[in-house]
């Protein structure tokens, strides 16, 4: 399941209705990325999420389909942000449910390697600095390659 | 044709759309970005930099070698940095 949404979502409400979807499976794996309120530039007061719609609702589907394929997983849940968030607000959420764990585990970290990388979504940074594009890093596209 | 530019894309060339009239001969993506280089400072200024542009069309990832026409919508951008 993917949503792709302005407002904010409560992580322990996703995970109540995630886990209600997958009463069947061993394992639940769930992970939540927040606005953290410091960056390489100085202190982060508010982060702006770019994003292409149409394009990052089909990204993500695909990034669904590609872990449904590698791994066998009962449920999946990604939500994803944008638009303007603070620190502390929740940016995106990544749930997987599976029998057993090593796949829940491993599926997840998949599915936010491959967010990180190709899921068309632009943050731009605003802190004393001024405002500033983030630069993709060469460790998310390390960690993404891992998988290929 | 739509094109669409997004981040530090969009600042740069001081617009998020355009419509233009694919002209004759331009069959690609790389001609395409040839054409528009030929037309536009800014867009020549950011594809002959040093910074990386990924490119979409109709919202599948693309290359040089893509074929583009001209109901097609095409998309200019940096690295995603989502999740």
């Amino acid at each position: 399941m993917i949503r792709v949404c302005e407002d904010a979502f409560d992580a322990a409400a996703e995970i109540s209705a995630f886990t209600s979807r997958a009463p069947q499976s061993g394992a639940i794996v769930t992970f939540l990325g927040q606005v953290r309120g410091q960056g390489p530039e100085g202190d982060i007061k508010a982060m702006t999420l770019e994003h292409y719609p149409g394009m990052t609702e089909r990204a993500l589907e695909k990034i669904e389909d590609e872990a449904r394929r590698r791994w066998p997983l009962d449920e999946v849940t990604i939500i994803h942000r944008h638009g303007k968030l603070t620190p502390g607000d929740p940016i995106v959420f990544v749930a997987t449910a599976s029998p057993h764990r090593l796949a829940a585990y491993e599926a997840n970290e998949f599915l936010v390697d491959w967010l990180k990388t190709k899921a068309p979504f632009w943050k731009k940074e605003e802190g004393g600095f001024g405002e500033k594009w983030v630069a993709a890093k060469s460790d998310d596209d390390e960690a993404a390659a891992r998988w290929d | 044709m739509t094109i669409l530019y997004f981040a530090w894309l969009k600042d740069r060339m001081g617009k998020s759309e355009e419509q233009i009239a694919l002209p004759e001969g331009v069959a690609t993506l790389g001609d395409l970005i040839t054409h528009l280089q030929a037309g536009n400072p800014q867009f020549e200024a950011i594809f002959s930099g040093d910074a990386k542009v990924l490119a979409a069309v109709n919202q599948d990832m693309a290359t040089p070698e893509t074929p583009v026409s001209n109901a097609d919508e095409v998309a200019f951008f940096p690295p995603m940095t989502g999740g």
